[in-house]
């Protein structure tokens, strides 16, 4: 292989993402516009609000609950190499408010949520449902895309509240009923060692993470291809490139809380 | 009267339009006919704003349709769309009043309703079904559904993408009794494309075949039977033999 032909192998598929990227965000500041400016449809808001709050608090409870209970489990094995059994409330709580419950949340929201936004928009492309709302005189912008992602935006940080919540609970079983852990001594201890800004910025990267499922969900959506296999492709973009951007954009938001 | 004067679209390398000159006067019904593959919705796409034309003007009543303010312009049209294009989540009703809802001339609700029955009533529809969804009606129903949501704002102009594509005979020829009589009771400007030759001489007064991203003919239904263009004679009597390569 030629020189030329190895940059030209690096370059297009580099070029390729850049400019992907360009017109996630491009759409990201139409989203942002559209929210500005009137109208706002409420009851497309509030049946979004239902679908991606209320209906993924099972599965985020779930996880949260599992993940706060192996995590005591965890701790407590590896703490015992240097017998630091006891700060297993503190870690569990720290580890599930500031990282695991933001973090897993958002990526099972993403799981449920981006591939649902974008398997119902490709399908309403392909139907031309959507050039449909646009000869009715309704923005599709408006009145698919902003109600999604400001709802998701608001959902998120709520279902990961209630994760942390579950996930200390987990935590709690497992240390009382597994590692004998005393109850009270086991609360006392979460609380006292965990700090509102502990608290405060998982909420923060859940409203993140909400935004960016949301975002890429009906991105991938709105530009879903033909058929079947274009609505397939859109969703499982959806997903991947949700996920991805969650993991990365937790990393960034982690340097900017935790490290000054 | 909506004009088009040397109108492109270009997807890629492949040309779509190649200069389209078509007039479509105020209250006639004009047909666009054409093979598949040929550009007709692409064309209609353009007229509305959904595809952007890469050269040429398209004029209504003599305003270039760029320029004119979005909702204004897109509230003097109603369109039905091919595969209907409900929208899933809606129920019937809601469908049809979807735009009397919504925008600057939104009704109450119960007026948006009692006109939505009624548009219904008027393509053969009862109020029972009314409350159901689209994906509980057969492929028929959903295109008179169409049609009555095309029409529920009373619109001056009326797009109908292939009305009678997938449907039986008999519903084909009851969609383009409606289409006609609807179009002369409201005196609405009309253009459907269709291949669908029954549907040409139940829905035109005027008819264009567009072939190769141009228009090849155009003149009064009337004159289609006897008119002299190979291209034209081809596709009305569904011939494999002639001008128009049937592989494309």
């Amino acid at each position: 292989m030629s020189a030329a032909a190895g940059l030209r192998a690096i370059g297009r598929p580099a070029l390729a993402a850049l400019a992907a990227i360009g017109r996630v965000a491009l759409f990201a500041v139409a989203t942002l516009g559209h929210l500005l400016r009137p109208p706002f449809y409420w009851r497309e808001f509030g049946a979004q609000l239902m679908q991606i709050g209320w209906f993924s608090l099972p599965v985020v409870g779930l996880t949260a609950l599992f993940t706060g209970g192996a995590l005591a489990l965890q701790i407590y094995s590896g703490g015992a190499r240097f017998n630091a059994e006891a700060v297993v409330p503190s870690i569990v709580a720290i580890g599930m408010v500031r990282e695991l419950g933001p973090v897993l949340g958002g990526l099972m929201v993403a799981a449920r949520v981006a591939s649902s936004i974008a398997a119902e928009l490709g399908t309403m492309k392909v139907t031309e449902q959507i050039d449909a709302l646009t000869t009715l005189s309704t923005n599709p912008m408006k009145y698919l895309v902003v109600p999604r992602v400001l709802a998701a935006t608001l959902a998120v940080p709520v279902l990961v509240g209630v994760g942390d919540a579950i996930g200390i609970m987990g935590g709690w079983l497992v240390g009382v009923t597994r590692l004998e852990f005393n109850s009270v001594t086991y609360l006392k201890n979460t609380i006292d060692f965990l700090e509102v800004w502990d608290v405060g910025s998982g909420l923060v990267k859940g409203a993140a993470f909400g935004f960016i499922v949301a975002l890429l969900g009906c991105y991938h959506g709105m530009n879903s291809g033909r058929g079947a296999q274009g609505v397939g492709r859109a969703t499982k973009a959806a997903v991947v490139g949700a996920s991805v951007l969650i993991l990365a954009a937790n990393y960034m938001l982690t340097e900017v809380f935790f490290t000054s | 009267m909506i004009s088009l004067s040397k109108v492109t679209k270009f997807f890629g390398a492949n040309a779509v339009l190649r200069g389209v000159d078509l007039t479509i006067p105020t209250g006639k019904s004009m047909v666009i006919i054409g093979g598949s593959g040929t550009g007709k919705s692409v064309l209609l796409k353009c007229i509305l704003g959904l595809v952007e034309p890469d050269g040429g003007t398209i004029m209504l009543d003599g305003q270039d349709v760029r320029r004119a303010e979005r909702d204004a312009f897109l509230a003097r049209f109603g369109m039905l769309f091919q595969g209907g294009a409900l929208f899933d989540s809606l129920r019937v009703w809601e469908n049809v009043a979807f735009r009397l809802m919504r925008g600057a001339n939104r009704r109450p609700k119960d007026e948006a309703r009692a006109i939505a029955l009624e548009k219904l009533r008027r393509v053969g529809l009862g109020p029972q079904v009314a409350d159901l969804y689209p994906a509980e009606l057969s492929g028929g129903m959903q295109k008179r559904v169409g049609l009555a949501r095309a029409i529920a704002a009373e619109p001056e102009i009326i797009f109908f993408d292939e009305p009678t594509t997938g449907l039986d005979p008999i519903m084909s020829g009851v969609i383009n009794d409606l289409i006609r009589e609807i179009v002369v009771e409201m005196g609405a400007t009309a253009m459907t494309i269709t291949h669908d030759m029954s549907s040409v001489r139940a829905i035109a007064d005027e008819v264009a075949m567009l072939h190769q991203g141009m228009i090849q003919w155009t003149g009064p239904v009337t004159d289609l039977d006897g008119c002299a263009d190979p291209y034209v004679q081809q596709f009305i009597h569904g011939r494999a033999a002639g001008p128009i390569n049937p592989i494309r």
